[in-house]
């Protein structure tokens, strides 16, 4: 499934959408940036509420699809201007955490 | 004896810090902008500070080595050392307690070692940019078994703070007082947790431009290291003003 497919499907905001056609092939959760940055894969979508301007460096470091902010969280202009710049999908959604992740993986399991 | 103060200054070895923030750059800026006392806390690391304290020296500045370490919850925490050697040591285990991944210059720039006299003497490859594996509740202790002092840096920020990674102010952190940063609004301090928290006022300078004027003194009994040191590690917010 492709980024752009997934905003459609779920109906997110999108902040930043340079690649659509970028593949998501798995999906990670989670806040703490040292954390994220070890474990989330290339091509996952990666759900957050941390909307600074290291959230981008954290998504070109872990080559993921999307970052994917959730609980209705807007980017900082820091994190807008970079993802702009550096071509990061930023998509966004007022569910929260929880919720996008179940609704990310039932979208991922339709596509099997 | 009033010494205008900024604690929590980073070199070019702080991963995003200005490449022309050398020590002695850093140092002469300093003494420009008309601070007495001020300290180099790079991001996890010390390797700056021997350079800086001389580069301070020559100007005429009390000078302490320092880091802003950030622990495991990503909050940063400013931590002073009373000497080089302890630097070193508290340093060592600092870096040991680092997630074991090489820096990438492409995303979070390069981290330049150098001498007082602006000489490039290497780079730091660990990536700075990560948390130590050191709870916050664990900070104060290990800081001052190294003879030193630390706070907990720009609470009132939305990132990397104690404030926004834990939800509040918790006392048995031990930490005497806190530091917000320049643009802290003044009723910020009025909420119930931070009643009667005393702070200090730093420039969190990552670039020679973002070193303020002088905005906050303390009264000294001399001006030296071990004045400074004593008095944050037991600080007496009488001898303290804001201007």
């Amino acid at each position: 499934m492709t980024v752009k497919e997934l905003s459609a499907a779920l109906s997110l905001t999108e902040f930043s959408l340079p690649a659509p056609e970028a593949e998501v092939t798995g999906g990670y959760a989670g806040d703490l940036l040292s954390w994220v940055m070890g474990r989330a894969r290339a091509g996952d979508c990666w759900i957050t509420i941390m909307s600074n301007q290291n959230v981008a460096a954290v998504a070109v470091m872990a080559d993921v699809a999307c970052i994917l902010l959730s609980e209705g969280v807007k980017p900082d202009e820091a994190l807008l201007t970079k993802a702009r710049q550096q071509g990061i999908n930023l998509l966004g959604s007022g569910k929260g955490t929880f919720e996008l992740a179940h609704d990310v993986g039932e979208k991922m399991k339709r596509q099997e | 004896m009033k010494l205008n103060f900024d604690l929590h200054l980073h070199s070019c070895l702080s991963p995003c810090g200005g490449e022309d923030n050398t020590p002695a750059n850093l140092a002469a800026m300093c003494a420009l902008a008309g601070l007495d006392a001020v300290a180099l806390t790079d991001h996890n690391a010390v390797g700056n500070c021997a350079a800086f304290c001389e580069a301070a020296g020559d100007n005429g500045l009390v000078a302490l080595p320092g880091m802003e370490l950030t622990t495991l919850e990503e909050v940063h925490v400013v931590c002073l050392l009373p000497d080089l050697d302890a630097a070193a040591v508290f340093g060592d285990e600092v870096y040991a307690r680092l997630p074991p991944f090489p820096n990438d210059v492409h995303i979070f720039g390069p981290q330049v070692l150098m001498d007082a006299g602006d000489r490039v003497l290497g780079e730091e490859p660990r990536m700075l940019a990560g948390a130590a594996n050191i709870g916050v509740y664990e900070v104060k202790a290990l800081v001052e078994r190294y003879g030193g002092v630390c706070w907990p840096a720009h609470i009132d920020r939305p990132s990397f703070s104690l404030l926004s990674n834990l939800g509040l102010w918790d006392p048995g952190l031990g930490f005497g007082f806190a530091e917000v940063s320049r643009a802290c609004p003044a009723d910020f301090l009025n909420r119930d947790d931070l009643r009667g928290l005393h702070t200090v006022t730093a420039s969190d300078a990552h670039y020679l431009d973002q070193i303020m004027d002088p905005c906050q003194s303390v009264d000294l009994p001399s001006r030296s290291a071990a004045a400074l040191l004593a008095w944050l590690r037991c600080p007496d917010f009488r001898l303290y003003s804001r201007f």
